[in-house]
This record gives C-alpha cells, structure tokens and sequence, in this order.
C-alpha cells in the first residue's frame, strides 16, 4: 500500500472530537518540513484551522501560513465562480451574481452538484496546482462518504454536458490509490472505533477512494508492566498506603487513586483498540498517537502531533 | 430500591428555589438536546429520559439519532427503528429500579421517515409512487445530511402532536454546523416557495423562457445537460403538488421549536474545541429567543485531581522516590522478591507521581474552561468521567443521577 505521505491527494475524516482537524494540520506540516509544497484545505470552514497554525483566518484564496504550506478554506460559491470563469469563460463576474444564486438553489436541488464542485476544486489543484501533497480536513465521518461518492452518484444522474466530463477525470483520480487516500481518525473509544469501522466498509462499499490509514489520537500512555501492577496493588493495601502517608506527609490516596483511574481507563481503552485492529484491514496501516497533557490546542500541539506522526510513518 | 429517589423526596420537602434539571424535565414537554459530536449527546438524552420516566411518574420518549449499538439494546431498539418501543420491564429489573412512569424510545431512520412524509403529503397513489421512485428523491432522502436535519426536527413535530407523551427527549444529528437542524425548517420552506423553483419548472414545461432567465438555462444546459435538468423540473412538478402541505408543516415544526413547551439542553465537554462549540451554539440559541434550559459538561475529570495536597504528595514521591520505596519495600515483601524490589517500587512511585501531574493539568485547564464559560444557562450540570463505557440503564441512572438535582 501506497504511504500516506507519497499520496498526492489526502482526505483526512474523523467522528467529530476525535482531533481530525488537529491530525490533518500535523500532516500538512510534516510534509511541509520534510521539504514537500503543500496545500491544506478546510471544507466544513468553521475558520478553526487558522488556530493549529496561529495564522490569520483562512480564505478561498490559499496563504502561506508556515515555510512550504499554504492554507485556504473551501467556499462552493468561490469555487463556482473559478470553475464558471476556466470552463465557461464567462469573463463578467457582474453577471455572475445571480447566476450564483440560481446554482446554490439547484446545488441544493440536485444534491451531489455541490461536493462535485468542492471536490473538482481539489482535483484540479491536484492537477494543475503547484503542489506535491494536498491535504483535506475533511467533512466528518458522516459526510465524508457522501462527498467522495458524489462524482459516481452524479455520473448515475447526468449523462451528458460539462459536469459529466469533469466527473470522468475526478473519479479517475480520486480512484488511484497512488494518488488519493483517506486518513480516519478515531480516539480508542467506543462510539469512535465503531464509527471507524464503519465508515472504512462503507468508503469500500460505496466509493472508490482507499483508505490509506487509520490515526487512533489521544493513547493513554502504559503506566506499569505485570509485575509493576503488582506492586502497586500491594502498595494500595491499607498497611503500605498509611506508611506512604507518614513517607510523603501527606494523603497519598488522591495520588494513588488517579493512577488507578489512568489504568482502568487505558484498560478500557485498548479493548476498543482491539476490536479496532479486527475490523480495520489488515493492510491498513494503524498510526498511533499519544494523548497531550499539556496543551490541547495551537501550534505547539500541531507540532508535537506532527512529530509523534513522524515517528509512526517511520521516518 | 423505592419506587421513589429519597434523594428526590427529601428535596420536594426542601426550599427548591434554583432549577434543576429535575425541575426543567418535570416543567417542559420537549427536551432538545444538541452540542457538538462525540461529547456524549445521545447517552446524556437517554439518561434525562430514563430520571424523567422513573421519577416523574411521566410517560417518556427519547428519539435518538444514532446510538451506540450497546445502548441502542439496552433500550430494546435493536432492529426497531423507526416506530416507538417501551423500554421493557426487564431492562429496568436488571438495573434495580421500579419506574413510576414508562420509558419509550424509537431511533431516528431519515430515509422511513421521509418516505412516510411524502405518503402523507402526496395526493394520489401514483404520485407518492412516482416520487419514491424518483432517483433524485432518492439522493435527498438517503444520502444528503441536510435532510436528516429537516426530518428529524419532523419527526419530533409529528409525535408531539400525537399528544402521547408527557415528555420527548430529543437527540440531535451530528450536523456539520450545531444549528443546521434549527434552520432546516425555514429552510425548506424557503426552497419550496421560491420563485427560482418556478423558474426551473416552467420552460420544460411550456418552453416559455424570459430574457431574465434565458442565462441561466444557457448555463445550465451547458454545465449539466438538458437531460439532468429535465430530471430536476419533473422532481420538481410531482413535489409542488405537495407544495402547501410542506411548507405549512415546516413552519409549524418551526414554531413548535420556538414554543414556551420547549427547552435545548446543550450538551459539551470541558475541552477547549467543544466547548467554543458548544458556547456559540447556546448564544445562537438566545439569539433566536430559544430556550435554553441547561448546559450539560460530560466526561469531567475529578475534583481529587485538583487539590493542591496532592500535588505536594506528588511531587514528594516522585523527588525522594528511592528513599520512600527502601522505607516501604519491607512493608510490600521480600526485597529480593519482585515486589519488595526497592528500584521496582520508586519506579511505580514515579510513575503514579507523573500520571497525577499530567492528568493535574488536565483537571485544572478543565476548571478554567467552566469558570470563563461565556454563557449562563438555567441550569448548569456536572458529570464526572466515568471509567467504563455507559451501556445500560444502569449506567444510564449513573449518569442521570449527576445532572438531576
């Protein structure tokens, strides 16, 4: 399977919470400092990725927000007028206006239309933009699928004109795993392991993009081996617990009953993270990620992911 | 236990002045809850539903959208889908509770639940017919998240107006945007009686086209083939004939939102993204003169994690952690044995010392979070990280228990 970071295209997904946007920004600057131009695209443009760079708020027209990265947040009209000035050479933008309007109402009318217009302004980035790598965040687990079907959904539905011949080429891109993939994120619990597996049939079932591998963020780290557990099961006897008391002059139970917290909770965790293993592919890489205590946003965070992520792609 | 929480009976006696969540449920007749993904939103509709129907004596439902498959058993959903199921007797055997009321619960399916609108709404058979079978129908129903939006809200409408329930506790899609499903009704509305419709009609009808929409056809032609539009205006004709009929239902799904009877109970964590979230969705909602009856914080970590002694403890046993294991290991075992081993122990001590300080910070950013929350809810409830995932109805009253009084 084709390394994530030797795509040229990747959608990174993930059940909101899970860090998809923190995840993707990582990647767009990993890439970027191993010496790769890269483009970084918001979709959903809540403006939040501005954060994970600490740069002004993103627009449809890209920035460079680190050295080699650049970042821009996707906009359907934008995307629409840019298409409408290549392919139609409709030079009056003034004429534009309504016809903009009448496209979001028939967007809306025609569902697909819209994903073929953000997704084809992706493609054409691919294709024709100076970049190596472009990274997407990508809607979130629930979206994702309807946005990578949608050349196939709208090829059943348009037989002729511009559209169909530009779904042609999309779905031959989006479809070479050499070229395009998709990077899941999930957290080791639940709902997210579960949705995980879920989406990776569905993205199998219902598109042609491959899944190029799973992130799991936020893993607690292991806190003791067998034989530790062991002594610190002795240690929370009352006996040795009233000693470390006297020891520390303190309550040392607080202390000691986080740390039981820590294991049960990790405990818990990794049997998500086993069902995770058996219902991903085999061939599926899993990239492992550790939870941060000391900061959960900006770009600090997006470094130190960056660098946990380099780790795990062996580099 | 008592069919009645003494937990709730000493309170009824009690000066009761501040709301509670036991107040709002035991006052409204809808429970919107919503908040951004993965904060525990369905779990903590659930368990609001389930306090509401063992302590009010109420006949409950809670409408979820997309439950854990563990909790969708508990509640019998299982395979149910769309219809309304009463939690059975046994669930509540095993959790130990005699509910006063009765606790229903149906799940949330876009696709049955728009296919049952438009048999409602279609005038003939062959109408309804023709509109399922439609492939565009079909794309709009299934496959695009803005419709689960509308039809969820539609759903609410339609079995509160069946006047079955005392109370409906409602789970909200995970929507790109929090507020998607709060315009979806307008929204349609909107799209239904707009002019461009009639536009997009009209001249595959009677090829009578005016200068003033003569560019879009041309474009429109050219960008999506005269084939695909065709398909788009015949979608459309069959649809006007239900025209009316969707357009009064919305905005009476519309004003049931904004009804007395109405509460949004904003669910978050207390990390920073989710609660920026969470934060903007409660002033959107007071914005638009909603109610908002409550915010919920999950999966909060404990207040031991906080305290000042302990950290002191911590730092104690992680700089003299030789010192203390060789003091404690003849209390633990033989020191040539693993667990008497003096350098094992000042390891586990200086790991139990580290993961306190890291899960520390945690906890007290956590606490800086809630204090600087930029909104003020009637009630504001609490709930402690539960170490295990919450899959049952025990779980459930776990939960409820936290949030209630």
């Amino acid at each position: 399977m084709t390394p994530v970071l030797d795509r040229k295209l990747v959608f990174v997904t993930g059940k909101g919470g899970t860090g998809k946007t923190t995840v993707a920004s990582a990647l767009a600057l990993l890439a970027s400092s191993r010496g790769k131009k890269v483009l970084i695209c918001e979709m959903d443009a809540k403006g939040e990725l501005a954060g994970y760079y600490e740069s002004p708020p993103t627009a449809f027209k890209e920035k460079e927000v680190q050295p080699g990265l650049f970042a821009m947040a996707m906009d359907t009209e934008a995307a629409l007028r840019e298409y409408l000035r290549m392919q139609l050479h409709i030079p009056i933008v003034g004429r534009i206006g309504p016809v903009a309007k009448a496209f979001d109402f028939l967007a809306t009318a025609a569902p697909g239309v819209r994903e073929i217009l953000t997704v084809g302004k992706l493609c054409f980035e691919v294709r024709d933009g100076p970049w190596d790598l472009v990274v997407v965040d990508a809607p979130a687990t629930g979206h994702i699928v309807g946005q990578l079907a949608a050349p196939q959904a709208v090829n059943g539905l348009v037989k002729v004109g511009m559209i169909r011949n530009q779904t042609d080429w999309m779905l031959e891109m989006l479809s070479d795993p050499a070229t395009t993939g998709l990077l899941a994120v999930c957290t080791p619990e639940e709902m997210p392991v579960t949705e995980t597996i879920e989406l990776a049939d569905r993205v199998r079932e219902e598109t042609t993009v491959q899944l190029a591998a799973v992130v799991v963020n936020r893993v607690l780290p292991e806190l003791f081996g067998r034989q530790e557990e062991a002594v610190f099961d002795a240690l929370t006897a009352s006996g040795p617990l009233a000693a470390l008391d006297g020891l520390v002059d303190g309550d040392a139970g607080p202390v000691l009953e986080a740390a039981r917290l820590a294991v049960t909770m990790r405990r818990t965790r990794s049997t998500h993270l086993e069902r995770l293993r058996k219902g991903i592919d085999p061939d599926v890489p899993l990239l492992y990620l550790p939870y941060l205590f000391t900061r959960s946003h900006g770009l600090r965070t997006t470094r130190q992911v960056a660098g946990s992520l380099a780790e795990e792609l062996g580099f | 236990m008592a069919p009645r929480n003494p937990r709730t009976a000493k309170r009824a006696e009690a000066d009761v002045a501040a709301p509670t969540m036991e107040s709002l449920l035991a006052t409204k007749e809808i429970v919107v809850a919503c908040g951004p993904g993965g904060v525990g939103k369905t779990t903590t509709a659930a368990a609001s539903a389930l306090m509401a129907a063992v302590n009010h004596g109420s006949k409950v439902l809670v409408l979820t959208v997309d439950p854990a498959k563990r909790l969708a058993n508990a509640l019998g959903l299982d395979g149910i889908g769309n219809t309304e199921h009463r939690v059975p007797d046994a669930a509540f055997k095993a959790a130990g509770v005699k509910p006063r009321g009765e606790l229903w619960a149906a799940m949330l399916d876009t696709k049955e639940s728009w296919d049952s609108l438009i048999a409602q709404h279609a005038p003939d058979a062959q109408t309804r017919d023709e509109i399922l079978a439609n492939p565009l129908y079909q794309n709009i129903a299934g496959r695009f998240i803005q419709s689960h939006d509308y039809i969820a809200m539609e759903r609410l409408y339609e079995i509160h107006s069946t006047g079955e329930y005392d109370l409906i506790v409602v789970d909200t899609p995970p929507t790109r945007n929090a507020l998607d499903f709060l315009d979806a009704p307008e929204r349609l509305a909107d799209f239904f009686s707009s002019r461009l419709l009639r536009w997009l009609i009209v001249p595959y009808r009677s090829k009578l086209i005016n200068v003033a929409t003569k560019p879009f056809y041309q474009i429109s032609d050219r960008v999506l083939g005269t084939e695909f539009m065709g398909d788009i205006s015949e979608f459309f004709i069959l649809f006007q004939t239900m025209y009316d009929g969707f357009v009064e239902r919305s905005k009476a799904v519309g004003r049931l939102l904004s009804d007395r009877r109405t509460t949004f109970v904003v669910v978050s964590t207390l990390e920073a993204t989710p609660l920026r979230e969470a934060e903007f969705f409660a002033e959107q909602l007071t914005a638009r003169k909603l109610h908002l009856g409550a915010i919920v914080l999950n999966k909060v970590l404990p207040d031991y994690l906080r305290g000042r002694a302990g950290t002191k403890v911590a730092e104690a046993m992680k700089d003299r952690s030789e010192d203390i294991a060789a003091a404690l290991a003849p209390s633990l075992g033989p020191t040539s044995g693993a667990l008497g081993d003096p350098a094992q122990i000042a390891r586990v001590l200086t790991e139990v010392a580290d993961s306190y300080l890291n899960f520390q910070i945690v906890a007290l950013r956590e606490m800086e979070e809630r204090s600087s929350l930029a909104v003020a809810p009637e009630v504001l409830a609490t709930v402690p990280f539960f170490d295990t995932d919450i899959y049952d109805l025990s779980g459930l009253l776990r939960l409820g228990e936290q949030i209630w009084a």
